[in-house]
């Protein structure tokens, strides 16, 4: 394993440990000390993250079959989370086709091509495919009251719950170049000017060149350089430890940010919330919480900048990404729940807050998240 | 020691007596039937009914909630709301095991007894099967329920005779009055099933997995002279009370 990986998902570990010790040190206050709704609710939330650290962690472990095994975790989520979605829609009896069309063929489709690596199916299947099979398979079925309505609840439910949620693991397809895209493209016009041709194996090591894809090899070929040189790269390229480590820390480096950026919202609202920004909606979120969660989580992000592809004010720009795209899906989430008159996406489990409360954030950053990574620091040719 | 139903039947009756005994948990305890050709007490290891109840959880995503009652092996009739077809084979999944294995849901014969798959189904579930069409004066159908139950079992009506498409609930049929009438001694549990005419509704071969919620509320029994009416309602009503309980 990486050393990057082993130092990130080690690291999360002991922030995981302390975490619980806190909870657990709570817990057996005495009432009355502590503020024990709280405690529960981060209690609650610590186990969730444990479930989280240990589903990646253990797929970093198994890297051979790492991609197959989060690709079909995450299916099993997002099958919940539409689960969850759906049984809080409205649908009537003629939607029951067309649902068992977006529960049994599209969301396992979606995420086979995922798995598949079909960037070019699995970004239109839903919201072009699905999009127009949807309306047209519920008018078949003859019931029109509430015709729009009850498709685009559908076509919501799906795009949400399954199309940007499987963002996420989609992270691991990308082939992240390591070294930013700017120091790359001067290696490359470096090469091109053969300046490099003399330059010893440990020399482009220390130029990041190691990290290079393919097609890096390929335009080194096209602009000359010796044929020698290429293959000694190839071979330090084939010894990199883990091909795909780099996305999978891409991956876990996005998950955390976007569960932090919750804690920090709230522990900030919490602390200094006064101007609660629609009190309809949400109560607990104010512009104190969002703008000093961003700010701590902006903090965190960039000091975890070593374990991505990103240098420290990329890495604090994404960031903030996640936080706004991440708080934009809470707010959603929870307007559509206050349409419904549910307080959890989860109450028919009993205990539990639904799957989808706990993913909310992440549908609507991963998409963001996944595309901005894919143009701005991936080898798109590879 | 392993018992099969050949083997046992050549056996002594002092065998038999031995194999009655519960040595070994897996084994369903034959229930004492008087009438055992109703249905012939079996004594292998029930496969089908265990994936039964598992596939019910994962299709119908079912949560239980006792409200006011809790889960017993004492004699009891559980009357529900009927809205799609797997309400039989749900109820029955969402009671505790030991509390399953005494249960037997009735069902439409004319139904569960089209096509061997559905047959099977049928017994793997218990089910009890009566026949809607032909009643006959001594074999009506709540005088083969009671002794199917003997007086060990319990059993899952639908007291609103056939599925309901509407959202409101149809009028109970006499049935449930008759039983709790002769058997004054069975609990009678109201229970409703929310949500899963939508997992399966009328009509349609797939189900979508949604959640749905079985909520168990509190024994009521028939009071001394009251009329069947008034006890049709009030039973019908403490099954739509559970909605929002």
């Amino acid at each position: 394993m990486h050393l990057k990986t082993v130092l990130l998902v080690g690291g999360v570990l002991l922030l995981l440990g302390a975490a619980t010790a806190v909870v657990q040190f709570l817990k057996r206050q005495p009432e009355g000390g502590t503020d024990s709704a709280l405690v529960r609710l981060f209690d609650q939330r610590i186990r969730v993250w444990w479930m989280m650290w240990s589903i990646l962690a253990a797929a970093f472990l198994f890297s051979g079959a790492a991609k197959t095994v989060i690709v079909f975790l995450f299916f099993l989520l997002s099958f919940w989370a539409l689960r969850e979605f759906i049984t809080l829609t409205p649908t009537r009896r003629g939607d029951h086709r067309a649902l068992g069309w977006v529960f049994f063929c599209f969301t396992p489709a979606q995420f086979i091509l995922i798995g598949m690596d079909n960037y070019g199916m699995y970004s239109v299947l839903i919201p072009v495919y699905a999009f127009l099979f949807i309306p047209a398979r519920v008018a078949l079925a003859g019931d029109y009251k509430r015709f729009q309505d009850r498709t685009a609840t559908i076509q919501a439910g799906l795009m949400i719950c399954v199309y940007c949620f499987s963002y996420t693991p989609a992270l691991l397809t990308l082939d992240v170049v390591s070294v930013n895209h700017r120091e790359l493209k001067a290696i490359a016009e470096e090469i091109e000017t053969q300046e490099v041709e003399g330059l010893s194996i440990s020399e482009f090591s220390a130029l990041g060149i190691l990290q290079a894809t393919k097609s890096d090899l390929t335009k080194m070929d096209e602009a000359g350089v010796s044929e020698d040189l290429i293959e000694q790269i190839g071979v330090a390229q084939d010894e990199r430890p883990v091909s795909g480590s780099a996305a999978a820390r891409l991956l876990f480096f996005f998950v955390l940010i976007v569960q932090v950026s919750d804690v920090f919202q709230y522990g900030c609202g919490k602390l200094f919330g006064r101007r609660v920004i629609a009190p309809a909606i949400s109560p607990g979120k104010t512009w104190e919480g969002l703008i000093g969660g961003a700010a701590c989580t902006m903090l965190l992000g960039t000091a975890l900048h070593w374990a991505t592809p990103f240098n420290p004010w990329e890495a604090a720009g994404m960031s903030l990404v996640i936080v706004v795209m991440g708080f934009g899906g809470g707010m959603t989430m929870s307007a559509i729940k206050r349409d419904r008159g549910v307080r959890d996406y989860g109450t028919l489990v009993e205990g539990h807050g639904g799957v989808l409360d706990r993913i909310d954030s992440i549908c609507f950053a991963a998409p963001v998240f996944f595309h901005l990574t894919r143009y701005y620091f991936s080898d798109i040719a590879g | 020691m392993r018992y099969s139903q050949d083997t046992m039947n050549s056996r002594s009756l002092i065998h038999r007596a031995t194999a009655t005994l519960p040595a070994n948990g897996r084994w369903q305890r034959p229930i004492a039937r008087p009438f055992s050709h109703v249905h012939p007490p079996r004594l292998r290891w029930n496969m089908t009914g265990k994936v039964l109840a598992i596939l019910a959880k994962l299709f119908s995503g079912y949560t239980v909630r006792w409200i006011d009652c809790q889960p017993d092996t004492c004699q009891r009739v559980y009357f529900a709301n009927h809205t799609s077809h797997l309400d039989a084979v749900v109820l029955w999944s969402a009671l505790p095991p030991e509390v399953r294995s005494l249960t037997r849901p009735v069902a439409a014969k004319d139904y569960w007894e089209r096509g061997r798959l559905r047959r099977h189904l049928a017994e793997s579930f218990n089910a009890l099967l009566i026949d809607r069409k032909n009643i006959k004066v001594h074999q009506s159908p709540v005088d083969q329920m009671l002794r199917a139950i003997g007086d060990t079992g319990s059993l899952i009506v639908f007291p609103e005779g056939g599925r309901n498409t509407d959202e409101e609930m149809s009028k109970f049929k006499s049935g449930l009055y008759y039983l709790a009438k002769k058997r004054p001694d069975l609990e009678l549990v109201p229970v409703h099933m929310d949500n899963l005419n939508r997992v399966l509704p009328r009509g349609e071969f797939l189900p979508i997995p949604l959640l749905s919620c079985i909520s168990f509320g509190a024994p009521i029994w028939l009071e001394a002279g009251e009329p069947k009416l008034d006890f049709l309602n009030r039973a019908r009503e403490a099954v739509r009370r559970l909605k929002d309980a």
